[in-house]
């Protein structure tokens, strides 16, 4: 029998190797992966690169793992925000790399990485500082930048409901990045509000169906704020 | 007298048909949907996955599970659909949206936008959505203030600080003016706020402003 429904943070977390790249999916807190967060603050793999639209906020979670000096290099579109402390210390004092990426272009890098494709095209940031030293090319009297793909080797998702096959729902505006990095990593795990049997998603509803998805377990986080 | 905020985002609106879709910047261009009349159907996007996104909710009211680009808690509206990252980012490269509307720092006579980095030193600027954005949607319009705090033009020959994309603005709506970006032309006034002197808009643009011919 197919079971990707783990028995705890430890069994989820499970070989996630030093170096690794992390996607963590989430916007804002809504769809954000807090429970798996802390599980990997616990697991120890240091030396990472993360993959996130935001730098971290506070000092919990993202910005904790940060913090504790286990993040080498963030991959995102917009670290600074309102509470982004501990990455503005970090990257003063030159202890985190960043890469820069506009938004669009970091989920297409992902969806690209999922979806086999090694490199495309865009004309976001031609003629601008993010696509300094890129490759350009004309397509329809425009110019492009060539992007490459952004795979994982690890995937962190939060997930409304899911099944032992590992198909998944989500809540809201909880989907963003969270469908598009389930494709792209080795290792994909899930944190879900809800377990539910086999076939209770209608297969009209499944929105990452579960082949895309390793590990799931169910962590029941309530409202993601307020 | 030169239009305040509410009057600029209300004349933004004026200028939206139904029908069209349209993804407003965070700032005064989220004030433009409270502008259009409830019986013209106008779709709103937001970054993060929604279409039909409708106003802010009442405070009873709020739903966690859904926030606009700007973090902030909204509605749906009936026909309002939720997708993820990639498809948002496809809407918005692929020129479905009729129209975005953003904030700027500064706007060039050629159409250039910079409104992501405050100078070539910040190392570490946040971009997120703003360069798919100047870069896809079908028009791009600027809503800002016409000047700095300080006074300085924000209608410029040419961008000093770095560009968010280049020759994509086609209309810019200030306090004192809206004024269309014509190519090889430049700012063309279409309109001056009332009371406001041809001659006042041109002395706080750092660019030809030219008359409709």
């Amino acid at each position: 029998m197919i079971d990707k429904i783990v028995r705890d943070m430890a069994e989820a977390m499970a070989g996630i190797a030093d170096g690794s790249t992390v996607l963590i999916g989430g916007f804002g807190s809504v769809g954000q992966p807090d429970a798996l967060i802390e599980g990997l603050i616990e697991q120890g793999a240091k030396d990472l690169t993360v993959v996130a639209n935001n730098a971290g906020t506070g000092r919990v979670g993202l910005a904790r793992l940060m913090e504790l000096g286990r993040v080498r290099k963030i991959i995102c579109s917009y670290p600074r925000s309102a509470g982004s402390v501990v990455f503005e210390e970090l990257y003063r004092a030159g202890k985190i790399e960043l890469e820069i990426v506009p938004q669009g272009t970091l989920a297409e890098r992902i969806r690209a990485a999922g979806a086999g494709i090694p490199a495309f095209f865009t004309p976001t940031a031609a003629g601008t500082r993010l696509g300094q030293g890129k490759e350009v090319r004309e397509f329809n009297g425009r110019p492009h930048v060539l992007e490459t793909a952004l795979p994982g080797d690890v995937a962190l998702i939060e997930a409304w409901a899911a099944d032992r096959w590992g198909n998944l729902t989500y809540r809201g505006s909880g989907r963003n990045f969270n469908p598009v990095m389930a494709t792209a990593a080795k290792l994909t795990i899930a944190q879900a509000q809800h377990i539910v049997p086999l076939g209770a998603i209608a297969p009209d509803a499944v929105i990452t169906p579960g082949v895309f998805v390793d590990r799931v377990i169910r962590v029941d986080r309530g409202a993601p704020w307020a | 007298m030169p239009f305040d905020r509410t009057a600029m985002a209300a004349r933004v609106a004026e200028d939206i048909p139904e029908g069209w879709f349209v993804n407003l910047g965070i700032g005064m261009p989220t004030m433009v949907a409270d502008h259009i009349p409830p019986e013209r159907e106008v779709i709103f996007h937001s970054e993060n996955g929604i279409l039909g996104m409708g106003p802010a909710p009442a405070p009873d009211a709020v739903d966690p599970w859904l926030i606009n680009a700007g973090k902030q808690p909204v509605t749906l509206v009936p026909g309002a659909s939720l997708f993820h990252h990639a498809d948002s980012f496809a809407i918005i490269r692929g020129g479905h949206l009729d129209l975005c509307v953003l904030g700027a720092f500064e706007v060039a006579a050629n159409g250039d936008i910079a409104n992501w980095a405050t100078s070539e030193n910040d190392s570490a600027p946040a971009v997120g959505g703003a360069m798919d954005l100047t870069a896809g949607a079908k028009r791009l319009w600027v809503l800002m203030e016409h000047t700095t705090k300080d006074g300085r033009p924000k209608l410029v020959e040419t961008c000093s600080y770095p560009l968010t994309a280049a020759g994509v603005v086609s209309r810019v709506y200030t306090n004192l003016a809206v004024l269309e970006v014509v190519k090889g032309r430049g700012f063309v006034l279409a309109e001056a706020a009332p009371g406001v002197s041809v001659e006042e808009i041109r002395a706080k643009t750092a660019a030809p402003v030219w008359l409709p011919a």
